[in-house]
């Protein structure tokens, strides 16, 4: 699909009818948990069927393989996609953040090779950001990555990647200049996940499920084509990927395709569970629904607010922590509030209670308030960056990175 | 609350600005004190010529918006004088207005009332709440019952009229044998007396309305009985006018606070700099966007007469109603001392947004409102 003059109303059109003719019915898709292989398996296939109707990258250029189009017929997509079984799981990181990441910063080579083979369902891309030592400050990260010849050998740990078991590459930050200040002796790579040296263990969550990976990295070899952005540039790389993420965890991303979450963390419909409760008639609990659906619509519309005040110049880029903030807050009050409503449900397992959903996506209500950067990060940014107050203090700020204390746990 | 205005509506909203900070400024509300009596009527027939009474008017009835989109120009007006805190008939007569059209060609004609009303010559306000009562507008216990030769005859009592001193139209609900119904009636009628009420808004009178054996004719009804429509249009368009009136006032003293926050120093830096109030400017400021976009949603929706749009309203006003009264009180508490006196600008608005957030539905309200709504 090259004509970029096509109307929405007629991209919309075809888009409807391909999917009727192409696209599983959701209804009909078996309920794969998001940490089952399968689950991605069957998220590549949905991918390819895509790109081969011609909907794959509806958003992203066309010499990288996407289709170049606005925003409007992404969006125009996704609302007729309602219904389908689409590859929700590769939203977000892998599109929506990984991608987005390299097409602003990654070589001529990587974007045609990555985003390509991502958007025709050949690839999947996840984040190594994070280090057992800390995420919020990222930029202490003690990874290293060392010269060798003119290839680099990385040596560390990465913690808290979600999916990596279900990826081909990592956009892994390293150090590759202990002797400069933190943010200075940063470099990016696009790690395989299967590299001789890297070893994978999947972590266990609080609510039993397994989509975090770990990874330890021992003597990890990569050529220099690895190297997305320049070398100790890393910092401008990972602010990209940071603002990325801010965005697609916010919900404001335009490379993702489909609506709704995987399956891991889905979340159970409140009305629903409210009439299996047998509670609809309480005031108390009908005003606790009100709240819920109140949230996640005030939610829908600061996303689509911002990312239109962003785009359209009337917003700083920093303005997308807002709506990534209120994600958190609305995640929060939505776990909440299914809990009251589940009311003496949600404690015990029995036929067609609701406890299953409730009580164990109650037991990750803060994920979503520290995945893709911490509430407090993001308020700090917001109090930061878009209202200009003072900074925090920083007791590392211009002080080589080998010299900058760190903490014992 | 809209990024994108065109040079019209900018023009429009200088405009009324200029008119309100000249004639209005916080200090003259301020004054006023606990007398609120209400507001000069020569003014409000000047604001009319500015067009705050035409935008949801149709031009053949007189009226005409600036935009094409009257909803969308009301709330941006709303917004500018919530800013202000402007006194005036703005939500009342809009919203009586808004029943009138929604309900013309249905019942009796009104046009001579409605071009009355654009034109500034009367003020009119919505009587639906009753003495005690919470938010119930089709179950009115005043009655109006049909007289033999035609006509009806109104006793019950109404309150929380807004500018109950100075309307000369009352739209009041009633109980009638076929359903809930609407009468346009005159303040002068027989039988009709009015008592201000005092009100916690210092910028906005209140009255309660008695209706002793108040006999109308049968043309004083609007539309029809038991059609609910204009009604549910009427709190569409004060839900709407409410929410962006009091996210205008939210941003003007949200930059104040922040202003403070920087000037006001302790422990040799300034308040700002502490990370536990730049955490709660980050939450303020980010509940004050949210403000923003589900009430010009809700205009957005109110203005396209959308299926969804009843569910909109009553987000917003569950949204907006609650955060405003967080984002103010935490204003007060972060300018310490000086937030909590009369000669602060805080409560001038902090008293505004109570107001709304107890006037067509309580927040609570309209979350158990979007419960049914969603099917339960
Ligand atoms: C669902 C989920 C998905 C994730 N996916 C990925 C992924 O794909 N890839 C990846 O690399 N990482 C991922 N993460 C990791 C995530 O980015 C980190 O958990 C997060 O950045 C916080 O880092 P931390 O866990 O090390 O906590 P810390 O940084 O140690 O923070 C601990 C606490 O201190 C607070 N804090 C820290 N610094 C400040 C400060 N300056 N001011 C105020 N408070 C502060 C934090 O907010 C937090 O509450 C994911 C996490 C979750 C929960």
């Amino acid at each position: 699909m090259t004509d970029t003059t096509e109307s929405i109303e007629s991209f919309r059109a075809r888009a409807r009818a391909w999917l009727a003719d192409n696209m599983p019915r959701l209804a009909d898709a078996a309920r794969l948990s998001g940490d089952d292989p399968a689950h991605w398996e069957r998220a590549r296939e949905l991918q390819r069927k895509l790109h081969a109707g011609g909907f794959a990258g509806i958003c992203f250029p066309e010499e990288y393989g996407g289709l170049g189009l606005p925003y409007a017929y992404q969006q125009a997509f996704s609302e007729e996609a309602e219904g389908y079984e689409m590859p929700i799981v590769l939203n977000i990181p892998s599109f929506s953040i990984c991608c987005a990441t390299l097409l602003d910063v990654g070589s001529e080579e990587q974007k045609r090779e990555h985003i390509g083979a991502a958007i025709r369902g050949e690839e999947v891309l996840c984040q190594f950001l994070s280090e057992p030592s800390g995420g919020s400050d990222l930029a202490g990260l003690i990874t290293r990555a060392e010269r060798d010849g003119e290839n680099w050998v990385i040596n560390g740990a990465k913690i808290w990647s979600t999916f990596a078991y279900g990826a081909d590459y990592g956009l892994c930050l390293a150090r590759t200049d202990p002797e400069k200040p933190k943010h200075d002796g940063l470099t990016m790579f696009l790690m395989p996940t299967r590299a001789p040296g890297l070893t994978m263990n999947r972590i266990r969550m609080s609510d039993g499920t397994d989509e975090f990976c770990e990874e330890f990295f021992d003597n990890v070899v990569l050529g220099p084509e690895h190297v997305v952005g320049r070398v100790n540039d890393g910092w401008t790389v990972a602010s990209r990927q940071l603002y990325h993420e801010r965005t697609a965890v916010g919900g404001g991303s335009i490379y993702t395709s489909g609506y709704g979450q995987p399956p891991t963390r889905s979340r159970p419909d409140i009305v629903d569970l409210v009439r299996r409760a047998g509670r609809a008639a309480d005031p108390d609990v009908r005003r606790t629904v009100g709240e819920a659906i109140v949230m996640s619509t005030v939610h829908e519309q600061l996303v689509e607010r911002v990312s239109a005040g962003i785009e359209g110049g009337h917003l700083p880029p920093a303005a997308a922590s807002v709506p990534r903030l209120f994600h958190a807050e609305e995640t929060e009050a939505h776990a909440d509030a299914l809990v009251r409503a589940a009311g003496a449900s949600a404690a015990v397992a029995s036929a067609g209670n609701a406890f299953e959903d409730v009580g164990l996506h109650y037991l990750c209500r803060q994920a979503g308030s520290l995945g893709g950067g911490s509430s407090e990060m993001a308020r700090n940014l917001i109090s930061e960056r878009l209202l200009g107050m003072p900074r925090e203090q920083a007791a590392d700020r211009g002080i080589p990175f080998n010299q900058i204390k760190r903490g014992t746990r | 609350m809209e990024f994108e205005l065109s040079s019209d509506q900018k023009l429009f909203l200088a405009t009324a600005r200029d008119f309100l900070e000249k004639d209005y400024p916080l200090d003259r509300i301020r004054r006023t004190g606990e007398e609120t009596t209400g507001f000069d009527r020569d003014w409000w027939a000047r604001a009319a010529e500015l067009g705050w009474t035409a935008l949801l008017v149709p031009e053949e009835l007189g009226g005409g918006s600036i935009s094409g989109n009257g909803v969308r120009d009301l709330a941006l007006l709303a917004e500018e004088l919530g800013t202000g805190l402007a006194p005036g008939a703005l939500l009342a007569t809009n919203a009586v207005l808004a029943g009138l059209v929604a309900a013309h060609g249905t019942g009796p004609d009104h046009t001579a009332e409605i071009e009355a009303l654009v034109a500034g010559e009367s003020i009119a306000s919505w009587a639906v709440y009753e003495p005690e009562g919470q938010w119930d507008p089709l179950a009115p216990a005043l009655t109006a019952s049909p007289l033999d030769g035609g006509g009806f005859r109104l006793e019950g009592a109404k309150d929380r009229v807004e500018a109950a001193g100075q309307a000369d139209l009352l739209l009041v609900t009633a109980a009638t044998p076929d359903g809930t119904a609407q009468f346009l009636v005159p303040a002068g009628a027989d039988g009709v007396t009015v008592e201000p009420q005092r009100s916690l808004d210092l910028a906005r009178a209140f009255g309660a309305v008695r209706f002793d054996g108040v006999r109308v004719a049968e043309s004083a009804l609007v539309g029809r009985p038991g059609d609910d429509r204009a009604v549910e249009r009427q709190l569409q368009v004060a839900l709407v006018v409410q929410c962006a009136e009091v996210c205008g006032g939210l941003v003007r003293m949200f930059d104040a606070t922040l202003r403070w926050a920087f000037d006001r120093y302790a422990f040799g830096r300034p308040i700002a700099s502490y990370q536990a109030l730049k955490h709660r400017f980050a939450d303020k400021r980010t509940w004050i966007e949210a403000c923003q976009a589900t009430t010009s949603a809700a205009a957005a929706a109110v203005q396209e007469e959308s299926a969804d749009a009843a569910r909109l309203v009553s987000v917003a006003k569950a949204f907006v109603g609650d955060r405003s009264l967080a984002v103010l009180q935490d204003c007060v508490q972060i300018h310490g001392g000086i937030g909590v006196t009369w000669e602060h600008d805080l409560h001038l608005f902090l008293r505004r947004a109570t107001a709304d957030h107890s006037l067509y539905g309580t927040p609570d309200e309209h979350r158990r409102r979007v419960a049914g709504l969603a099917g339960l």
